[in-house]
């Protein structure tokens, strides 16, 4: 049975991938990811898992190491955050486009300078376009039902793509709440053995990150494309079945306090429940506020996401991430871009913040309505407008 | 491979671009990387073999007099064969050039 216990969320995660049952973990610690790796590989020596832990030299090689043992249909698994992430960078692409089903979670990190440890969503924006699944968990609850759900929906023989869950570092990852674990025999029941079509194999040779040379570099790209488009119907099957065994249900985008809302928050991870409290001490005041939580990053779900904005006036969009010197927050170009071609759309305002670490407060929430809806009165000079910072 | 490489649309693609079929590589035509070619006066030949040994690609192979040859499905136009060949049988010439 499950059970529901305090616990930090980095540990759940590793209990995640122990009731996963993975094969191969090769991982390299990084601040605030560390926790993560750090108690895996304590289950891992302690025998509770049967896996290889492959103590490596860095990131590169941990995104390397994971490709090699993904190919050989080994259940891969690792973690990082900001700077780790960018070390591992190319290798993402390759593990994208060679379709090998490994499970990462970043706990994000800003990117340095200046040097910070700290949350934001600057280090998975700079791996944006790397062909990955990637999806946004909210707490702890999320991060460790998403990391379940992330090796079932990677495996999928209609998948076969690497998966990202993020949660934010420190404010989720170091945070010790209630979470309900499953037991092993749950976990077994919803997520079966991996079986990948062409594992490397001595008996039958064939080559994996073959060259592509401009004759067939084209086709590779959108055979790749077509493939991670169309990976949302098994996410949203996956994420269906959980909740019916489990309770516990995911979508592409939840809404809060949505319906006969005016004006409507829309971000990625956990300071989605600051907005909450907000949004509650907001409706008791009478304003029509509510919140579209945006789960899934990649594929980007248009659909849902037009559908949850459609009849909103207002829509204020919450970056933890800066696009320097360009649109803005990097959420609310992308929200923008869904929504150009719509002849009923919302005014859009974007607002950065969270950099970091900083903290935003519910008061910093209903600072963002009230100059959300003066800039979409009046205008405004840039596409973004930065909150909490000191002037 | 079924059918020749600019005919194959993406859908024709194996998941992750994997290749199943052994020595595919062979089908891979590196003689249009040549800006030079390889030309023989084969009367000074010793048919020694130097040139095939040092050969990269590897692609010399002996012809039916016996004389090394390189095919030029594959030679890059490197020019080693032309630098290492003990009796200068082989001259490099620039590809536009009959």
């Amino acid at each position: 049975m499950s059970k529901k216990v305090g616990i930090e969320a980095s540990f759940a995660i590793a209990e995640a991938a122990k009731l996963a049952r993975i094969d191969v973990a090769a991982a390299y610690p990084i601040t605030p990811q560390t926790h993560i790796v750090e108690r895996l590989s304590e289950l891992v020596a302690d025998g509770e898992v049967d896996a290889e832990f492959v103590c490596v030299e860095s990131e590169h090689s941990a995104m390397s190491a994971c490709l090699g043992a993904a190919a050989t249909g080994a259940r891969t698994f690792t973690a990082t955050a900001g700077q780790g992430l960018e070390l591992m960078h190319e290798v993402l692409y390759v593990a994208s486009s060679s379709r090998l089903p490994i499970v990462l979670v970043v706990a994000d990190r800003a990117l340095s300078g200046p040097l910070n440890v700290w949350g934001d969503h600057s280090d998975a924006m700079a791996t944006r376009d790397c062909g990955w699944i990637q999806m946004f968990a909210i707490n702890g609850q999320e991060a460790f039902d998403l990391t379940i759900c992330a090796f079932r929906i990677a495996e999928d023989p209609q998948v076969l793509f690497p998966v990202m869950v993020h949660l934010d570092g420190f404010h989720v990852s170091h945070v010790v709440e209630p979470i309900i674990l499953l037991d092993q025999e749950e976990v077994d029941s919803f997520l079966p053995p991996f079986t990948y079509p062409y594992p490397l194999h001595p008996d039958k040779p064939l080559t994996i990150g073959a060259f592509g040379p401009p004759i067939i570099y084209s086709e590779a790209k959108k055979a790749q494309e077509e493939a991670l488009i169309a990976t949302h119907t098994t996410i949203l099957k996956v994420w269906d079945e959980f909740g019916k065994r489990f309770g516990r249900s995911y979508a592409p985008v939840d809404t809060y306090r949505t319906e006969d809302a005016e004006i409507v928050f829309l971000m990625m991870g956990s300071f989605s429940q600051t907005a909450e409290v907000a949004i509650d001490k907001m409706r008791e005041e009478g304003k029509k506020v509510g919140l579209v939580k945006l789960r899934l990053w990649r594929p980007f779900p248009f659909e849902e996401l037009r559908r949850a904005v459609r009849d909103v006036q207002l829509l204020v969009v919450f970056d933890r991430a800066l696009s320097m010197g360009g649109t803005g927050g990097p959420v609310c170009a992308e929200i923008k871009a869904a929504l150009y071609g719509e002849e009923k759309r919302p005014k859009v305002v974007n607002f950065v913040g969270g950099l970091g670490g900083r903290d935003v407060l519910p008061h910093e929430f209903e600072q963002m309505v009230e100059r959300g809806l003066a800039l979409a009165e009046k205008g405004h000079e840039r596409a973004y407008e930065m909150i909490g910072v000191r002037e | 491979m079924a059918k020749p490489e600019h005919e194959i649309t993406w859908r024709d693609l194996a998941v992750g671009c994997v290749v199943t079929e052994a020595g595919s590589a062979s089908g891979y035509r590196t003689g249009d990387w040549r800006s030079q070619r390889p030309t023989y006066d084969f009367n000074k030949c010793l048919t020694c073999g130097i040139c095939a040994l040092f050969c990269p690609e590897p692609c010399i192979h002996q012809n039916q007099e016996g004389h090394f040859e390189a095919d030029l499905f594959y030679c890059k136009g490197c020019g080693i064969c032309a630098r290492e060949c003990p009796t200068g049988v082989i001259t490099m010439v620039a590809e536009e050039e009959q």
